[in-house]
């Protein structure tokens, strides 16, 4: 065992993915309170230039496995070389963002280690050697305090956003260690054969804005001024399940229980009630506006700003302001 | 070709509301449903038997055993089979206890090509359970599942779209595999009258711990944990006043000295 924290890189074709540096935040936060050092870990092909970003964002040291069969992300390459780090170097914790290969990832790794998994954390601590984590159960109505008390390794995935990204030191020392691929390419079960990238729209996960229609758009059409609001201040566009469900915009834009979680910095609800399973997608915003006609909606309970009146009205207006103002 | 359907009983969380909050609608007695992700795994299920030459579907939960109504809702759409993992010693277990629990079910059942599960659970949401099973297998694991392009039975193999964040990713994977399934997949069917009359006299197979070789021992979790309510955030609500275009001047005003843009 060392006190040490392994924390995973993500990327997409050698760009470091946002949660990364936020990963490696919550990993250095670990990494204080066990007295070790953060490690990070780099894998995939043509990656020398992420791991010497991953020494400039804190990690002390990389592992670096450049192995052709560790291109794109396959959970059963990118799992069985962590495990097998693991086990050559038993870390305190292993870190991951909680994105959705994130999630996948740690899972299994704890899995083949026979680890502890605290997965989504939106906090962590360490007190007397146990890592204390805090995860949103049953759609963010209930809050999970695991104690994990080792000392043997454990495994933890982070929200997006919760943890802010590490910053960027220009001189940074550090090994960079390369490492084998665990598994040979025929012992690994899938391929991956293509990739469409989504159209060039924001998506909700990773918005600092997001701006949401709910049932009083009234139809597809009335998702116009919501969308147009959502490209002046630059973020992404959501909507309640009553709008997705009404068929009015695709599922990808539920926001909520049953559809995604976002906390921005800032939410805008235009014409959203604020119904119990759509506050559980977007109540962690760090500002929230509500716009809606009834001054009695229980969206403005949550809301920072309120403005009470016709979304069709106000909604315009906003957007012309927003391109006066921030051009 | 044999399809395991994993499905979980879940708190109904539709049912929250200012009167009842997530910790009483955990407690006993409060509804249960089937959580919705996994009817679509049930739903993919029941096509791949269908309309791509599978065998047999088997529902396959661990749970409580009133869980059992999760798994009638799977006979009732048309599974063939049921089968309930319940054991007091799975009472407090975390993800890697219910997948070593599960892992060996799917063993004791055998002959399995494909095991599917909804993308999360809306209770725990960590869609750790099916990623756990994968890698206590050894199977290959292809989650968040959109569209089925081929199964390819003679030739052992999928090809699938999956919904990632970025876009959608086409992969090819060899069977056995254990899929997840997104709400694109499929749209889940009702069950038909005779269907429910058939479930409810459908026998349910139930296994505890020792009918699969585990020792309760190993499948204590290495944590604890505590629930509790989110604390709310006390929010005064500023109201704006005025025509809409004060407003939106008003509100941009604010947002920009203070730095929330």
């Amino acid at each position: 065992m060392t006190n040490d924290i392994l924390v995973w890189i993500e990327h997409t074709d050698a760009q470091a993915d946002t949660i990364s540096w936020e990963a490696m935040t919550a990993a250095a936060g670990l990494a204080a309170g066990t007295g070790g050092a953060v490690r990070a870990i780099v894998a995939g092909p043509s990656t020398r230039a992420l791991a010497e970003a991953a020494l400039r964002h804190g990690a002390a040291s990389v592992f670096a496995a450049e192995d052709a069969s560790l291109a794109g992300f396959r959970l059963e390459a990118a799992g069985a070389l962590v495990a097998g780090l693991i086990t050559a170097h038993p870390p305190a914790a292993f870190v991951a963002g909680a994105s959705l290969r994130g999630l996948e990832l740690s899972a299994w790794v704890a899995a083949r280690c026979g680890a502890p998994l605290a997965a989504d954390v939106t906090d962590l601590s360490v007190a007397n050697g146990a890592i204390i984590a805090l995860r949103p159960t049953l759609a963010g109505n209930v809050i999970s305090k695991v104690t994990m008390p080792g000392p043997s390794t454990r495994v933890i995935s982070v929200r997006k956003r919760l943890f802010p990204g590490a910053a960027e030191v220009e001189n940074a020392t550090g090994d960079i260690t390369p490492v084998q691929a665990a598994l040979a390419e025929d012992a690994i079960g899938t391929k991956i054969v293509g990739f469409e990238p989504a159209a060039a729209t924001i998506s909700l996960g990773g918005a600092r804005v997001v701006v949401s229609g709910g049932r009083a758009v009234g139809g597809p059409d009335g998702f116009k001024p919501i969308r147009d609001l959502a490209d002046a201040v630059g973020g992404a566009l959501g909507a309640s399940r009553a709008a997705v469900d009404a068929g009015w915009i695709p599922y990808a834009h539920q926001v909520g229980q049953t559809g995604k979680t976002v906390q921005p910095d800032l939410y805008i609800a235009c014409g959203i009630s604020g119904a119990i399973q759509h506050l559980a997608g977007m109540k962690t915003s760090k500002t929230i506006v509500a716009i809606n006609k009834d001054p009695e909606a229980p969206i403005f309970k949550y809301a920072r700003f309120g403005l009470v009146g016709d979304i069709f009205q106000i909604v315009p207006a906003l957007a012309a302001e927003f391109r006066k103002r921030l051009s | 070709m044999n399809i395991i359907a994993l499905v979980k009983q879940t708190p109904d969380t539709a049912k929250l509301s200012r009167t009842l909050n997530g910790l009483q609608l955990m407690a006993d007695g409060q509804p249960r449903i089937v959580n919705p992700w996994d009817e679509y795994a049930l739903e993919i299920a029941l096509q791949l038997r269908d309309k791509h030459g599978g065998k047999k579907v088997t529902a396959l939960s661990l749970g409580r055993p009133e869980a059992v109504d999760a798994l009638r809702t799977g006979l009732a759409m048309g599974a063939d089979e049921a089968i309930l993992i319940s054991d007091p010693g799975l009472a407090g277990t975390d993800t890697l206890g219910t997948a070593r629990a599960l892992a060996a079910a799917i063993k004791k059942i055998g002959a399995a090509d494909i095991i599917v599960a909804g993308r999360s659970a809306i209770d725990g949401n960590s869609a750790a359970v099916p990623a756990q099973v994968a890698a206590l297998l050894g199977l290959p694991l292809v989650s968040y599942v959109a569209a089925l392009k081929t199964v390819d039975t003679a030739g052992r193999s999928l090809i699938v779209a999956r919904a990632l964040e970025g876009g959608r990713e086409t992969v090819t994977a060899r069977l056995p595999v254990v899929i997840t399934v997104v709400k694109e997949i499929a749209e889940p069917r009702y069950p038909s009258f005779m269907g429910i009359r058939k479930a409810a006299k459908a026998p349910i197979t139930t296994w505890a711990l020792k009918d699969l070789g585990l020792d309760p021992a190993a499948l204590v979790p290495q944590m604890t944990w505590e629930a509790f309510l989110p604390e709310m955030r006390e929010v005064q609500c500023e109201f704006i006043a005025g025509t809409p275009a004060e407003q939106a001047a008003a509100l941009v005003t604010k947002l920009l000295e203070q730095k929330i843009l």
